[in-house]
């Protein structure tokens, strides 16, 4: 028996059917501390790839592994951040971002000092006191980020997590959220129309047909890190992003 | 305030034209008083409308919060138990469409003329509107946000505690304004069954002696505290569920 390390996730041979087949035979692997981000036309089916995995629906076939061995209850494993950024209207700003901690009984004096760091590192802690209801949309998203962050789970699942923000404050979460990776070791899947973001912040990149989902590729990411916004103008990185477009 | 200020103007307007009525055609004060004349039989008969109005606001606030005890334990076992929400359900329904003042007679005929007949009526009037919007509340929880708790391995007693309880205190609010001013008119009624205390039977009392400046008086008195009940429960969830009202309000 070789000693290989096991993957983190795993995802075997997975198919979703519910009126039609809306997954089929998808097998991904992922490396521990990897970034990896997965792009396909709307509706094909990638959030629900991501209910799936997180444990939300079951599917009609396959298997998904974590650190090498199969795991049916998958609930509470990832940090999982939805498309949409439910905040709960009744919490607050921080008391949302505590979410996590919360669920998992964490001592709430921990919890906050956490929570507070968070939020000032991300340009959020002067709404800290506020209700969702109040803030912008790309500020819901922000919140929603960094509630999955402090779910604290080594492994998350972002969902379209820079969707409804505007270029700059894109840009600085892109590497706001590269800095956590690399200080907290995640692994990290996210989904995104952005071809760029994918880039500049994957090691890999899978990319999906449409409906129903499968793997047309995994481009390979060889751009060395720490990267710098400046890095998007590079030639390597041209010729990447020319060869995904020319798969879609 | 200043949105109220067409409705105020409007009002006074009514009283005015009441009172130039009434003094110009010379309408006997048995049929239909002055506001002024009603104004000073109440401010006569303040004693005597305050000594009454004891009872009927005591029983309003028992039968009340006991209709939110009975209401609150309802409407979660149904919440809870997917057959006992299957069962009560049809009879919630139905039991609207039965005005309850009617079993007044009955319940006196039972325990008598004192607090439990009214107690009971009154609660049994508030009891519905609160049961069903609590229960509709528990209902109409976002089941994105349910997915999420979900995703995160929350157990049922936490997705109870933190969304399903807070998602719908606007909702049981809603019911509970109701059932606040429900309360007063229920109070008022079950005393006409009988009772030797209360508007109810002030009310009667002075319709019999043809007090109809008096009648009036109490018929405000009841309405301002119908008003005062709503309000109040108003402040409270004002109080209670801010982020609710926080709704689209701009940031600072
Ligand atoms: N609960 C459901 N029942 C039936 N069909 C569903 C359900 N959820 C999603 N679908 C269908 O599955 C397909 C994939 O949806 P999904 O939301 O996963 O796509 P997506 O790739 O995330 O799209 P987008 O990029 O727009 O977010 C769609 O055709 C959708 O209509
Ligand atoms: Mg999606």
């Amino acid at each position: 028996m070789t000693m290989k390390k096991a993957q983190k996730l795993e995802i075997k041979d997975l198919s979703v059917t519910f009126e039609s087949e809306i997954i089929k035979n998808i097998s991904l692997k992922v490396e521990d501390r990897e970034i990896i981000s997965i792009i396909g036309p709307s509706g094909c089916g990638k959030s629900t790839l991501f209910n799936v995995v997180s444990g939300i629906i079951k599917q009609n076939k396959g298997l998904i592994k974590i650190n090498g061995l199969e795991e049916k209850k998958r609930q509470g494993k990832f940090g999982y951040m939805f498309q949409e950024p439910l905040l709960f209207p009744w919490l607050k700003v921080l008391e949302n971002v505590m979410l996590g901690f919360e669920i998992k009984g964490i001592e709430k004096k921990q919890a906050k000092i956490e929570a507070v760091y968070l939020l000032k590192k991300f340009d959020l802690f002067e709404y800290a006191n506020l209700y969702p209801n109040s803030l912008s949309g790309g500020m819901k998203q922000k919140a929603a980020l960094l509630r999955t962050i402090a779910f604290n789970s080594d492994i998350l699942l972002l969902d379209e997590p820079f969707g409804l923000l505007d270029a700059i404050t894109r840009s600085n979460l892109h590497l706001y959220l590269l800095d956590i990776w690399k200080k907290l070791g995640l692994t990290i899947i996210f989904t995104t129309h952005d071809i760029r973001e994918a880039i500049f912040l994957s090691d890999r990149v899978y990319v999906l047909s449409k409906k129903p989902a499968t793997v047309i590729d995994c481009i390979k990411i060889n751009l060395s890190r720490p990267r710098k916004i400046s890095d998007q103008t590079s030639k390597k990185f041209v010729e990447l992003e020319k060869k995904i477009i020319s798969l879609l | 305030m200043k949105k109220y200020f067409l409705s105020f103007l409007t009002a006074v307007i009514s009283l005015f034209v009441w009172q130039i009525t009434v003094m110009g055609f010379n309408i006997e004060a048995w049929i239909l008083p002055s506001p002024s004349r009603i104004f000073v039989a109440f401010w006569q008969s303040r004693a005597l409308i305050f000594y009454h109005l004891i009872p009927t606001l005591i029983e309003a606030v028992i039968g009340l919060t006991g209709a939110v005890f009975i209401s609150i334990f309802i409407a979660i076992f149904m919440e809870r138990y997917y057959a006992f929400q299957k069962i009560i359900y049809p009879f919630l329904i139905i039991s609207q469409t039965i005005p309850f003042i009617i079993l007044a007679p009955l319940l006196t005929l039972w325990f008598g003329f004192g607090l439990p007949p009214k107690i009971i009526i009154i609660s049994l009037v508030c009891f519905f509107p609160i049961t069903i919007n609590l229960f509709d509340g528990f209902q109409g929880v976002d089941s994105s946000i349910l997915r999420l708790l979900t995703s995160m391995g929350a157990s049922q007693k936490q997705i109870f505690k933190l969304v399903k309880l807070p998602a719908s205190l606007p909702s049981f609010f809603s019911g509970l304004r109701i059932a606040s001013a429900y309360s007063i008119l229920g109070a008022v009624v079950s005393e006409w069954m009988g009772a030797d205390r209360g508007l109810g039977i002030l009310l009667i009392r002075s319709t019999k002696s043809y007090l109809t400046d008096r009648v009036f008086a109490v018929i405000g008195i009841i309405t301002l505290l119908s008003i005062f009940a709503v309000l109040l429960v108003e402040i409270i969830a004002r109080i209670l569920i801010p982020w609710h009202y926080y709704k689209l309000k701009i940031r600072k």
